[in-house]
């Protein structure tokens, strides 16, 4: 049986994507066979950061509907064996992606497959809702940021509350947060909340943080999920967040600025 | 931070700001959830105090408050200016 992993945060454009790209290829490298699924109906974009837009035939709302079957919804990852993507569908609206439906394919998925990560709409609507009411872990991305901070307390509420597990009475989702885009240097000078300071507000375990990072954009560009990104700082952080997720150790990285010339702490920069 | 600010900022630093606003954002949406029953709280009490009072259904107000450490419940009654005599049980 596939463990269901939701990637969520209640705000737009934390890095939910991004993230669900680096996880589900982290996880494949490890071996895991992996699905990734992209539940943003209408604003399809999974696709473009695993670079498979291309190859996109049938999509889930295709699958729900009855017009396609899975296996031939479901595109495989160019360089990991181990891992398939299923794409949403750009022109369809959120309203297809009925419970029967995801459920039905959430059934199906779990017999092949070792992880099913869902990346999640923005929002706490059909979309997220249905992306978050299977999952047995959820990843919460957050950035060090106030309105982030504050939808990403209201998703753990709504993970709480309206899970499948919390319908059920069934033992409460894992939550883990993910602390994204985050600046040493800015939290060091005390414009940026501190990766502690989130933690303290959202009492819920630290899975990793990911700094702030011009790979992401050359990673996106390209199609290439960041962990691909050998030897940067957000591939190993990525890295690092897969190991602290499969129950390694892993000290935490890149939460330090980097030395910077005495001008420039001097004068600001 | 700069040179600058060392010297010239005795102010909060903008992060520490942020803190202070969500604990007090966060303390009060976490208990939102549990205040669900006060529009029928208030429907109740209204009956309650109709029942002895004339008072108009716009006239009274409940709240559920957080300060500082305690929760608080309030009640606003307001009476019309002519006390009118209260009805026949
Ligand atoms: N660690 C990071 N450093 C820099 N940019 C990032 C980082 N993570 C995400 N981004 C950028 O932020 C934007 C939103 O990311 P995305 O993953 O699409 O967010 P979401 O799916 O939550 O809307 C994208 O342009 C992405 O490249
Ligand atoms: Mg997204």
């Amino acid at each position: 049986m596939a463990r269901i992993i939701v990637v969520t945060s209640g705000k737009g454009g934390v890095g939910k994507t991004t993230t669900s790209a680096a996880f589900a290829s982290g996880l494949a490298l490890r071996n895991f066979r992996t699905v990734v699924i992209d539940f943003d109906v209408g604003l399809r974009n999974l696709d473009l950061v695993m670079g498979c837009e291309r190859r996109v035939v049938y999509d889930l709302i295709n699958v729900i509907q009855g017009e396609a079957r899975l296996q031939q919804a479901l595109i495989r990852d160019r360089q990991l064996e181990q891992l398939y993507i299923l794409p949403t569908s750009q022109t369809r609206d959120k309203e297809a992606l009925t419970a029967e439906g995801v459920a039905a394919i959430m059934e199906e998925l779990q017999k092949d497959f070792d992880y099913i990560v869902c990346d999640s709409p923005a929002g706490i609507e059909t979309g997220a809702l249905r992306a978050l009411y299977h999952a047995d872990e959820a990843i919460v991305v957050t950035n060090p940021e106030v309105s982030s901070v504050r939808d990403s307390d209201r998703i753990i509420g709504i993970l709480q509350a309206r899970s499948k597990r919390a319908e059920t009475g069934d033992s409460p989702v894992k939550e883990h947060l993910l602390l994204t885009r985050y600046a040493p240097r800015r939290v060091q000078s005390g414009e940026m909340l501190s990766v502690e300071d989130v933690q303290e507000l959202l009492r819920t375990p630290l899975l990793g943080v990911i700094p702030e990072s011009e790979t992401i954009l050359q990673a996106s560009n390209q199609g290439i999920p960041a962990i691909h990104m050998k030897g940067t700082d957000v591939a190993q952080a990525y890295e690092d967040a897969i190991a602290r997720f499969l129950g390694e150790d892993r000290p935490l990285r890149f939460t330090q600025p980097e030395k910077q010339s005495l001008f420039k702490r001097l004068f600001g920069g | 931070m700069s040179f600058l600010d060392y010297f010239l900022g005795t102010r909060k630093k903008s992060a520490e700001v942020a803190k202070d606003r969500l604990r007090l954002i966060l303390a009060h949406e976490r208990s939102a959830g549990t205040q669900d029953f006060l529009p029928q709280m208030q429907e109740e009490l209204l009956a309650v105090i109709a029942k002895y009072l004339p008072v108009e259904r716009d006239r009274i107000s409940v709240n559920l408050e957080r300060r500082g450490d305690f929760e608080v419940l309030e009640l606003n009654v307001l009476f019309p200016e002519k006390q009118a005599s209260p009805p026949k049980p």
